[in-house]
């Protein structure tokens, strides 16, 4: 099977602070791998490096995306190049609508590939099929980004543009936090119907709630900047039951 | 921020101004400096009746004992008024180029980079209008509209000499000869601007930004502009444009009077995009303008104003409301990137009963630039149920530039409702990271946030300028973000 990622020994910190203190990790395309681990154990850093954030300092390691050097592209390249990161705070911007957000950057990733933009009438057709996945009302289409919505919105709305943006590895990080069930499962039925033979999932979660419905290939447990143990899914009902403490002197020993 | 978005800072903000450059003209000219005959020589120059140098030399008088204000928030070099050449007038039309072919190559070179039209390159290269086809038909069109409808629209100094009893009736009602040193200044040497007269019932058939911009004449640095609308009369205007204006004086001071009698309604539009100096704040114009108008009864006035170019921009576009149920309104845009400085804002004086007024003001300030709102509202004794909603935003691009807010209120009257809201926030690294995280470039990033912070402003351009108007902002704004 085709490898869509690799991180070797990778090492990252924030303002000289080591949070991330060598993690290995090989997705390949059909996979879906779900990380977990404690508060602060490095998950969200994880996915802001992979992502290619500028507060975050690789010190050590490589992230190889299909081939390609990830760590050496912007941002904005790595989306274009099919990375896509549904943030854990998804951020509002005010006056800038929606819709018109999408259309920039789905037009902006068809340039990338050497497509002509978008046909107006094709995308709003599209817009309202992948809106109905996530059981979005036309209203939201014509807000701002993100703003006056509920913290359940935005996160539909992440998987709504995850939807749209259709990309070969997506990196939900904790898209679960602050979700009630009906929503988790909007959200869940959301990103089962985008799983591929093609393309790859990292789902980063403090809970085991939502990989009842996220039906993980792999889970790795974070701690501390390190993965202390991999598995199959059962092993997120383990933590579930025993907690991380237990995984947490695991490693210390 | 981190070290890297300070790099990405300084490679923008370093950037140059894009829509800059330079011609040498000939001019004929007067000698620099100002006196009483160098006022009458200009009187003389545009074939002025007596009753104009006449309040062009009481201007000057009261000029004379007037000192410059320094109390607005910026910081420029003592301005020789003696160095002045207060008369420059561009070549005679006769003796400008026939048609695009005589212009200078490398103009038409940077009107293709601008990807300004082609007959809007005649107009700019000064080439004779008559010679060009495309807008002399535009125009005629225009002309023959505007006449039938009554509309009376024309350079200032034609309608000095054509119609000098509305020119007499009207000119400084609003901002009198001895109102402010820039104003006074201004009285007393005005070039040219617009005229534009619209009678009683008439609602002018068209936008007056079109036919203006493709017949502007050469206004120079002392423009003065007259808006008459009479009562129930309705008129939008529309001042500036994107593309560079071909300027040599560092100096302007311009004077805009509107006057909105009963139920009239006057809209009026600025683009500003004159050369903001270079990123040391060498050179740059300096601008001090006066802009006021005055509602009657249930008249409106409505300023909208998107100002990117300029060192220095002092100008507070004002309303007196004077009659019963009149309104104002105010909605701006103000950039000041790399050493720009803007100190404006408004000034809302509510004098009529239950008048209402709207300032919205959405300062930006990135590279060292330096924004400042500086409002005034005032509610007179005899204003009952005035009315005032304020609302000063300001945006900061980096941590280098600074925004300031000055509002003034001033409330005579018990049964008056002021509001005031004011917030000032940062770009934000949050903002950027996520558009740029959906594959979005970072400068378009940036003008993506900046332009949905000025929506509600842009909303009431006329549209075609909105679309301008957003990508002006765009390239003024170009790299001053990481």
């Amino acid at each position: 099977m085709d490898t869509l990622l690799e991180i070797k020994g990778l090492r990252a910190g924030v303002e000289g602070r080591e949070i991330l203190k060598g993690i290995d990790l090989v997705i390949r395309a059909g996979e879906t791998h779900a990380i977990m681990g404690p508060n602060g154990s490095g998950k969200s850093t994880l996915s802001q490096v992979l992502m290619g954030r500028h507060d975050y300092e690789v010190t050590g390691g490589s992230v190889t995306y299909l081939g390609k050097d990830l760590l050496e592209l912007e941002t904005h390249e790595r989306a274009l190049e099919g990375i896509f990161l549904a943030f854990q705070y998804p951020i509002e911007i005010p006056g800038v609508n929606n819709v018109y957000f999408l259309k920039a950057a789905y037009n902006a990733l068809r340039k990338h590939r050497g497509e002509p933009e978008i046909d107006a009438m094709d995308f709003l057709a599209m817009v309202k099929e992948k809106a109905r996945l996530l059981e979005f009302e036309d209203d939201f289409l014509r807000r701002s980004v993100n703003e006056g919505f509920s913290g359940g919105e935005k996160k539909r709305n992440e998987i709504f543009q995850m939807a749209m943006l259709d990309p070969r590895l997506a990196v939900l990080d904790e898209t679960d936090s602050g979700l009630d069930i009906d929503a988790l499962k909007i959200v869940a039925h959301g990103v089962n119907s985008l799983r591929r033979k093609d393309n790859g999932f990292l789902v980063i979660t403090h809970y085991q709630r939502l990989l009842n419905y996220i039906v993980p290939d792999f889970v790795h447990v974070l701690v501390d900047g390190r993965i202390v143990r991999s598995g199959g899914k059962e092993l997120a009902l383990e933590l579930e039951e025993r907690g991380y403490e237990c995984v947490e002197q695991h490693a210390a020993a | 921020m981190s070290k890297a978005t300070d790099a990405t800072i300084d490679h923008f903000v370093k950037q140059d101004y894009k829509w800059g450059f330079t011609t040498d003209i000939e001019q004929d000219s007067l000698p620099a400096g100002l006196n009483e005959d160098v006022i009458r020589a200009i009187s003389k120059k545009k074939g002025e009746p007596e009753f104009m140098l006449e309040w062009r030399l009481g201007a000057y008088r009261k000029w004379r004992g007037m000192e410059e204000p320094r109390w607005a928030n910026l910081r420029y070099p003592t301005i020789d008024y003696q160095s002045i050449v207060y008369y420059a007038a561009p070549k005679s039309k006769k003796d400008g180029p026939k048609s695009l072919a005589e212009v200078d190559p490398k103009l038409l070179e940077t009107y293709e980079k601008l990807g300004i039209p082609l007959h809007e390159r005649a107009r700019l290269a000064g080439v004779a209008v008559d010679a060009v086809f495309d807008s002399v038909s535009v125009a005629t069109t225009f002309k023959a509209q505007l006449e039938k409808a009554g509309v009376i629209f024309c350079p200032f100094s034609e309608a000095v000499r054509e119609h000098p009893e509305l020119v007499k009736k009207y000119l400084g009602t609003v901002v009198p000869p001895g109102d402010n040193f820039f104003a006074s200044l201004n009285s007393a040497v005005f070039s040219d601007g617009s005229f534009c007269f619209v009678p009683k019932g008439v609602r002018c058939p068209m936008e007056l930004s079109t036919y203006f911009r493709i017949n502007a004449a050469n206004t120079g640095q002392f423009e003065r502009t007259l808006i008459v609308a009479e009562e129930g009369a309705y008129v939008s205007y529309l001042e500036g444009c994107t593309a560079p204006m071909r300027d040599t004086n560092q100096l302007h001071a311009a004077v805009v009077e509107l006057i909105a009698l009963e139920g009239a309604e006057i809209k009026y539009s600025t683009v500003q995009n004159w050369y903001p100096g270079d990123e040391n704040g060498v050179g740059g114009i300096y601008n001090f303008v006066t802009k006021r108008g005055k509602a009657m009864r249930r008249a409106k006035i409505s300023w909208t104003q998107v100002e990117t170019g300029s060192a220095i921009t002092w100008k507070y576009p004002s309303v007196i409301l004077q009659g019963d149920d009149s309104v104002g309104e105010f909605y701006s845009v103000a950039l000041s990137n790399m050493r720009q400085q803007a100190d404006t804002g408004t000034k809302m004086i509510h004098l009529g009963k239950n008048t209402r007024s709207t300032i919205v003001s959405k300062g930006i300030s990135a590279g060292h630039g330096q924004n400042s709102y500086r409002g005034h509202v005032r509610v007179a004794r005899g204003a009952d149920g005035a009315r005032n909603f304020s609302q000063c935003d300001s945006l900061l691009v980096g941590d280098k530039c600074g925004a300031h807010t000055f509002p003034y209120i001033d409330v005579q009257n018990p049964t008056a409702v002021v509001e005031h809201e004011a917030s000032t926030s940062k770009i934000g690294e949050d903002q950027i990271f996520y558009l740029t995280a959906r594959g979005i470039e970072l400068q378009d990033a940036v003008n993506m946030i900046v332009n949905g912070y000025c929506k509600e402003v842009f909303r009431q351009l006329p549209m075609e300028f909105a679309v301008e108007a957003q990508k002006l902002l765009g390239v003024s704004l170009e790299g001053s973000v990481g």
